[in-house]
């Protein structure tokens, strides 16, 4: 492992947009006078198919497309570029993502495939590669710059004013020279109906004997402290990222996943001891359990609280609901590790290899790197928070600016335990070591045993 | 054809004599010719270049380390991948063996069921066509939505069909049947850690492919039966044969064909199982041989081609045991 693994964003230091507390006031006032908007939310797994009531802002933006398809001012080069989005037609990503595209008014071809199946097939996808295609930060991207899947696009960012240091830092690869163009993030969180906790007056945890004392209180009520499902064998990485990280600390998350750690040492041991205490607190049997089916119980009230990505509001259209929901930060563990670092995957634009033309998607990539991109795709699908320092707070949601805060307020942002390590080690050893401790906590000493010989086959 | 083997010998004893001769002789036409050579030829090289360059490319990705990204890269290993899954893997690869085991064994019992549902609607019974329907709709379903179906309408833990009517479906009751890895029955191997079991969620799996796998046998049976000569079964009832006497030794030979059809589709089921296990994302203690190839070749972890085709490799060996013995077997019985 070379040492460009290490590097991530710490935007405390180099700023994520942070929101200001004057901004957040006017912001809050702007947005409860716009109407809020519902379906907030990342796309992973999400069955949206409705094309939400921003359908005509799309269809206006794809009618200025033709416009901009003509208009070459921007594009040194005849032809269009093509660019791949992992969004399929039909739902709300894929408007967002189109009407940012539209808006650069670079001419392209866009081929937007279904999120899953862009994710699976990437290692076909990148023999023939378009020449700008979706990706995100983290230990894949550096993978592919390094086999020289990815373009080098330093030259594009000596043209993007608009990201901070902490971004650029993430766009990084292991030699130095940037090779993603960020354009939105998300925070994981622990997400909380306000109205309970009001009705049953419980208030924010910030450390473990609150959160112990909360989650008992809610037992004591007949609810369930933290919805939890595991169907796909992803959902629990996030939880698992968290103990590790206020348990051990960040430098640890990186180190593990890098392979350097051993998964059956002491530390490791503490973070599985941690979280077999805290399972009772959790629905039982999250193995059959799909996010959504957890996010209906935190919905019903069933469950206290729920730690995901925070698209999970993207699972109801209840705008009741949605104007109830909030999150929290989790809280610390340990005093001495404090509750810093937290996951905030980073999505973004790449450029191929050996783009068939390079001059265009450089062109694209700036233009993506704009504030017009994202402020066009903001205004469809107003879910991750963009990227983009300069992007005007006052449109934010409630829920991006409650991200931002939380992100902005954080020393260190891991990207998510399948996008901090080698996708392939995850999926083929760690995602069943953890769906068997589920299944079955006591075998833990042997399941790591198992993680820690599987290892060297992959890192 | 006969004709086109026997040519170049002739053409090598009296090259022009024998060529004319040839065609004198030749029943087929010049036009006949080139259509036998194209129905023969385009087949052929279909399944060459889709089947056999495939297979053997596997077989020579399966001694090499490649991460699958660009062509080239591969470093030969030697059996290094083997060992990794008899060793390394050990408490996934036997696991799935096991599975594809049990599945076969399962989808056996299936298809007598099937046999005999087949053999009781040939009994031009009342409302025949109707259980027919019943049983044969689940089989225009592939084994993916067969997953879907079962997945979210029988034993989705909140909704499912299942839980609402046992009336589990409250918190900390629920039954989570795709989701229990927990064994039903299981024994330990000398050698190996992991224990040898069925799981509870591998038999929900199996529940749910006998749902379409029953009816699929059932209507290549009751095909077959249709097509036996109605004498045949007159001679043996009145030569006194009960019911099962007169299945067993008139019927059940005489449906030699379709039984070996039965049989070859039962196998090939239980082996190349991937599809419903997938759909339902693989869950732990429900991996097939199927799923741990392509868990290592595509998707996201896609990168160990080397791995997955190792996998693939033992597959094929497993299938190719099966044909050879079934080979070996049919051919001893047409001799004797």
């Amino acid at each position: 492992m070379s040492e460009g693994y290490e590097q991530s964003p710490s935007p405390r230091d180099v700023g994520f947009n942070i929101v200001s507390r004057r901004n957040v006031i006017i912001g809050a006032a702007a947005v409860a006078g716009a109407g809020l908007l519902a379906a907030c939310g990342d796309d992973k797994d999400s069955s949206s198919t409705t094309p939400a009531a921003s359908d005509t802002t799309a269809a206006a933006a794809s009618d200025t497309t033709a416009a901009a398809a003509t208009d070459t001012t921007a594009a040194p080069s005849g032809d269009a570029v093509t660019v791949g989005v992992n969004e399929a037609e039909g739902t709300k990503p894929y408007d967002g993502a189109k009407a940012g595209l539209d808006a650069t008014g670079v001419p392209y071809a866009g081929n937007f495939v279904d999120h899953n199946s862009f994710q699976d097939n990437i290692t076909s996808y990148l023999q023939q590669p378009d020449d700008v295609f979706t990706w995100f930060a983290g230990y894949r991207m550096r993978f592919f710059a390094e086999k020289g899947l990815a373009g080098d696009i330093s030259s594009v960012w000596d043209n993007l004013p608009d990201f901070t240091e902490g971004f650029k830092t993430a766009s990084t690869g292991n030699d130095g020279k940037q090779y993603l163009v960020p354009t939105s993030y998300y925070p994981w969180a622990v997400h909380y109906r306000k109205s309970l906790f009001e009705e049953k007056g419980y208030t924010v945890p910030t450390n473990k004997d609150e959160l112990l004392a909360l989650a008992t209180k809610m037992q004591a009520d007949g609810l369930v402290p933290f919805a939890y499902a595991n169907d796909g064998k992803w959902p629990v990485q996030g939880t698992f990222d968290i103990l590790n990280m206020r348990l051990n600390g960040y430098q640890f998350h990186v180190d593990l996943l890098a392979g350097k750690e051993d998964w059956t040492g002491e530390k490791v041991k503490n973070v599985f001891a941690v979280w077999t205490t805290l399972l009772p607190f959790h629905q039982e049997n999250p193995n059959g359990r799909t996010w959504q089916e957890a996010a209906t119980a935190l919905e019903n009230k069933e469950a206290g609280m729920f730690y995901l990505g925070t698209f999970v509001s993207s699972n109801s259209t209840d705008q009741a609901y949605l104007d109830d929901l909030d999150f929290f930060n989790f809280p610390e563990l340990d005093a001495a590790i404090g509750a810093t670092a937290l996951d905030a995957p980073i999505d973004g634009f790449m450029m191929a290899g050996s783009p068939k033309n390079a001059e265009g998607a450089m062109a694209m990539l700036t233009a993506i790197g704009s504030l017009d991109f994202i402020d066009a795709v903001n205004a469809v699908n107003p879910s991750a928070v963009p990227a983009n320092s300069k992007f005007d707070s006052s449109k934010f949601t409630p829920i991006q600016k409650k991200s931002a805060e939380l992100v902005g307020s954080a020393e260190f942002i891991a990207q998510f335990l399948d996008r901090d390590t080698s996708p392939d080690f995850v999926s083929n050893v760690i995602a069943d070591a953890f769906a068997n401790f589920h299944a079955d906590p006591s075998t833990i000493d042997t399941i790591l045993d198992d993680i820690e010989t599987q290892k060297s086959q992959y890192l | 054809m006969e004709a086109e083997i026997a040519a170049p010998v002739e053409t090598a004893t009296v090259p022009p004599v024998g060529r004319r001769r040839r065609r004198r002789y030749s029943q087929l036409s010049r036009g006949d010719k080139i259509t036998l050579w194209l129905m023969a030829g385009i087949p052929t090289l279909i399944h060459v270049v889709f089947v056999w360059v495939p297979a053997f490319v596997t077989i020579a990705l399966s001694f090499t380390k490649w991460d699958g990204l660009k062509l080239g890269t591969w470093q030969p290993v030697g059996f290094a991948n083997y060992w990794a899954i008899f060793t390394v893997f050990d408490g996934k690869f036997f696991p799935a063996l096991f599975n594809n085991i049990l599945l076969l064994v399962f989808l056996s019992v299936c298809s007598t069921v099937g046999v005999l549902f087949a053999y009781l609607l040939d009994k031009n019974i009342r409302g025949s066509a109707i259980y027919q329907s019943i049983f044969y709709m689940p089989v225009v379903l592939s084994l993916a939505i067969v997953g879907f179906i079962w997945k979210s309408v029988m034993y989705s833990p909140r909704q499912g069909l299942f839980n609402v009517v046992l009336g589990r479906t409250e918190q900390g009751n629920q039954i989570d049947w795709v989701g229990n890895s927990e064994k039903i029955f299981q024994f330990h191997i000398p050698g190996l850690d992991t224990p040898l079991g069925l799981t509870k969620n591998f038999a929900a799996i199996l529940v749910a492919m006998a749902w379409r796998h029953i009816g699929y046998v059932m209507v290549l049976y009751l095909a077959g039966l249709k097509s036996v000569d109605p004498a045949m079964r007159e001679a043996a009832a009145i030569d006194g044969c009960n019911e099962w006497q007169a299945f067993r030794r008139v019927i059940f030979p005489v449906m030699k064909p379709i039984n070996v059809v039965v049989f070859v589709i039962t196998v090939i089921e239980a082996l190349r199982a991937f599809d419903i296990i997938f759909a339902l994302k693989s869950p732990i203690g429900t991996k097939v041989l199927g799923v741990l190839v392509r868990d290592n070749l595509v998707g996201e972890g896609g990168g160990s081609v080397g791995l997955g085709s190792a996998y693939g490799v033992i597959l094929l060996l497993l299938c190719l045991g099966f044909i050879i013995w079934y080979l070996i077997n049919n051919y001893r019985e047409a001799e004797s």
